[in-house]
C-alpha cells in the first residue's frame, strides 16, 4: 500500500510509545547501571567499567548456559516447524472437523506456563505419571529427575506439546489463503503431491512460517518457568537454561553486577538474531 | 489416501490431551490413591480438592486477581495499539521503521531480564503488589504484539475506504469508530486472544510484582508445592481450574481464528 507522509500520525503512536518506554526504557537503563557499577546497597555505587562482562564472557558457567540454550532452541525449531507443517497439512479443510481441531489444538496455548510444568512433571513422574509409569514399564529405565538424557528428552516433549500448535495454526492460516485456481491448475499439469508442496504451498507460507520462526525462537530462547517447574534446572545443571541461570544469579545469589552485565549479553543476541530475521523478513515482503 | 489423512491430526491430538487428562485424573484422587497406587482413573472419585478451592479464600482469590490483571490489560493493550496500528499502516512519518522494530524489541525481551528492575521501579512509584502494576508491566510484550497483529489486518483494508468516508464528509474519529473498527472486528478478536493468552500465562514477571494483595492463581500454586508438602491432588485440581478460561476464550474467537489468521498477518 503506498502511504502517504503524515507526521502527525506520531500522536496515534504517543499512547503506545508511553506506556512501552516507561516499561522498557526505565528498567533497562536500572540493568545498565548494575552492570557498570558495584554495590553493597544502601546507593552507594563504585565505577566498575567493563569488569562484569569481561568476567561474564569469560565465564565457563556462561558459555555452558548459552551452549545449552542454543542447542535446546535449535532441536525444539527442528522438530516443531516440519511437524506443524506436516500437521496443517493433513489437517480438515471444511466441516466440523475444523472447530474441533482448532479449539483442541488451542489449549496447551492458554495454560499458564507454570501449570504446563506442573502438569508435565505430575504426567512423567516414574511411580505415578503416565508418561514415566508406562516408559518403565516397557523396560526403559527412565527418571527426569536423576538422569540428564531423560530430563532433556522430557523437556523437549513438554516444549514440543506446548507449541507445536502455534506452528499448525499459523501454517493452516497460510494454506488457507491459497486460492483453489492454485490447485486445479496443478491438477491439470499433473503435478505430483510433493511438486505441489514445494512450489505452490510452501512459497505461500513463508510469510507465515517466518513469523513462526521467529516467535518459536524468541519464546525458546527466554524460557523459564516451564523448566523450571518441571526440572529446576537440574539434574544438576543439565537444564539451567540462560533465563534460569539468570535468575539464580541475580535473585538467587543476588551478585547484581554480573547479573545485569549478562542480562545484556543476553538481550544483545536475541536482538541480532532478530534484526536478521527481521530484515530478511522485510526484503521479502518488498520483493512480493 | 483420503481417510489416511485424519490420523496424523487425531494422534497429535490424543498426544495433546494425555497429559491434560492425566491432570484432571489426579485432581479426582484423594492423596492416598495419589501416593500409594497407580490408576488410570480415580477408584475413589473425590470432589475433596475442588470443594477446598472454592471454599479457601486464598486459592480463589488468586483467579479472581489473574482474571482482574489480564482483562485490564486487554483493555488497555487493545485500546491504545488501535490508533498506532492505524498510523503505521496508512502513513510514513519520521522514524516510523525504527519504531517499529523498537516495539517489536520489547516482545523479544526476556522478562527474566526485566524482574529485578521492574521489582524496584514499581516499588518505587507506590505500585508494588496492585493489579495496575501487573497490568502496566505485561504492556511490555502486549502492545508491541497488539499493534504488530493490528497493524496487518489494517493493511488488508484499502484506503479507498478511508477516503470515500471523508469525501461523504465523516470527520476522522466518526469514521474511524463507525466504519473502520466494525471492518476489522475478526482482526480486534484475534488480537484480544492473543493479548489474554500471553497475560494469561505470564508467571515470571506476575509473581515477582505482587505479594498478598493481587497474587496470581499460578504463583499461589508454587507456594503450595513448596511449602506445604506434596498435595499432588490439590495442584492437579488447581491447575485443571486454569484451563477453563482459555477454553472459555477458545471457544469464542474459535471462527476469528480461522477467518482472522487466513486474512491477518498472524
Amino acid at each position: 500500500m503506498n502511504k502517504t507522509v503524515n507526521q502527525k500520525a506520531w500522536f496515534f503512536v504517543i499512547p503506545v510509545f508511553v506506556l512501552v518506554a516507561f516499561n522498557a526504557i526505565i528498567p533497562l537503563m536500572t540493568v545498565v547501571n548494575y552492570a557498570f557499577q558495584e554495590t553493597f546497597g544502601n546507593n552507594v555505587f563504585m565505577w566498575e567499567g567493563t569488569r562484569w562482562f569481561k568476567q561474564i564472557m569469560l565465564s565457563e558457567r556462561f558459555h555452558a548456559s548459552l551452549g545449552r540454550q542454543f542447542l535446546f532452541t535449535f532441536i525444539i525449531l527442528f522438530i516443531q516447524i516440519p511437524l506443524g507443517i506436516a500437521i496443517a497439512l493433513t489437517m480438515p479443510k471444511e466441516g466440523i472437523g475444523v472447530p474441533v481441531c482448532l479449539v483442541l489444538m488451542s489449549m496447551p496455548l492458554l495454560i499458564p506456563w507454570n501449570v504446563v510444568g506442573a502438569m508435565w512433571n505430575i504426567f512423567a513422574l516414574p511411580d505415578i505419571g503416565f508418561l514415566g509409569h508406562s516408559l518403565n514399564a516397557l523396560g526403559f529405565d527412565y527418571n527426569f529427575t536423576q538422569q540428564i538424557g531423560d530430563a532433556w528428552f522430557t523437556t523437549i516433549l513438554m516444549d514440543v506439546w506446548h507449541w507445536t500448535s502455534l506452528v499448525v495454526l499459523l501454517s493452516y492460516a497460510g494454506l488457507r489463503s491459497i486460492q483453489p485456481a492454485y490447485y486445479q491448475a496443478a491438477e491439470i499439469d499433473g503435478a505430483s503431491r510433493w511438486a505441489i508442496f514445494t512450489k505452490i504451498e510452501l512459497p505461500k507460507m513463508k510469510k507465515v512460517l517466518t513469523i513462526a520462526i521467529l516467535l518459536r525462537f524468541m519464546d525458546s530462547f527466554m524460557i523459564y518457568t516451564e523448566p523450571f517447574v518441571l526440572t529446576g534446572g537440574g539434574p544438576g545443571n543439565a537444564t539451567a537454561f540462560l533465563s534460569i541461570d539468570l535468575v539464580k544469579m541475580a535473585l538467587g545469589q543476588f551478585d547484581l553486577g554480573p547479573a545485569a552485565a549478562m542480562s545484556l549479553i543476553y538481550f544483545f543476541i536475541v536482538l541480532l538474531v532478530c534484526w536478521v530475521f527481521y530484515t530478511l523478513m522485510m526484503r521479502n515482503e518488498e520483493k512480493s | 489416501m483420503k481417510k489416511a489423512k485424519w490420523i496424523v491430526p487425531t494422534i497429535y491430538i490424543i498426544f495433546l490431551m494425555l497429559p491434560i487428562y492425566w491432570l484432571l485424573n489426579m485432581s479426582f484422587k484423594t492423596t492416598t490413591e495419589i501416593i500409594n497406587t497407580y490408576t488410570l482413573w480415580p477408584q475413589e472419585f473425590t470432589l475433596d480438592n475442588y470443594k477446598k478451592i472454592f471454599t479457601d479464600s486464598t486459592w480463589y482469590t488468586g483467579y479472581l486477581n489473574s482474571i482482574y490483571y489480564v482483562v485490564m490489560n486487554t483493555v488497555i493493550s487493545v485500546a491504545a495499539a488501535l490508533p498506532a496500528a492505524y498510523a503505521f499502516s496508512r502513513y510514513k512519518f519520521l522514524g516510523d521503521k525504527h519504531l517499529f522494530f523498537w516495539l517489536l524489541t520489547n516482545r523479544m525481551a526476556p522478562p527474566a531480564v526485566f524482574a529485578l528492575p521492574f521489582f524496584q521501579f514499581y516499588s518505587s512509584v507506590n505500585l508494588f503488589d496492585t493489579h495496575v502494576a501487573v497490568a502496566l508491566s505485561h504492556c511490555l510484550f502486549n502492545i508491541p504484539l497488539a499493534v504488530w497483529i493490528l497493524e496487518g489486518f489494517m493493511s488488508s483494508v484499502p484506503k479507498e475506504l478511508d477516503e470515500t468516508a471523508y469525501v461523504d464528509g465523516y470527520s476522522f474519529w466518526r469514521f474511524f469508530f463507525k466504519i473502520f473498527i466494525p471492518t476489522i472486528t475478526a482482526g480486534i478478536g484475534i488480537t484480544m486472544f492473543f493479548c489474554f493468552m500471553f497475560s494469561w500465562v505470564e508467571l515470571l514477571l506476575a509473581k515477582t510484582l505482587t505479594a498478598v494483595a493481587a497474587k496470581p492463581i499460578a504463583a499461589t500454586m508454587t507456594r503450595t508445592a513448596s511449602t506445604s508438602g506434596y498435595e499432588l491432588g490439590l495442584l492437579a485440581a488447581a491447575g485443571s481450574l486454569t484451563i477453563i478460561p482459555g477454553a472459555i476464550v477458545i471457544y469464542f474467537v474459535r471462527n476469528y481464528i480461522a477467518k482472522g489468521f487466513a486474512l491477518g498477518r498472524v
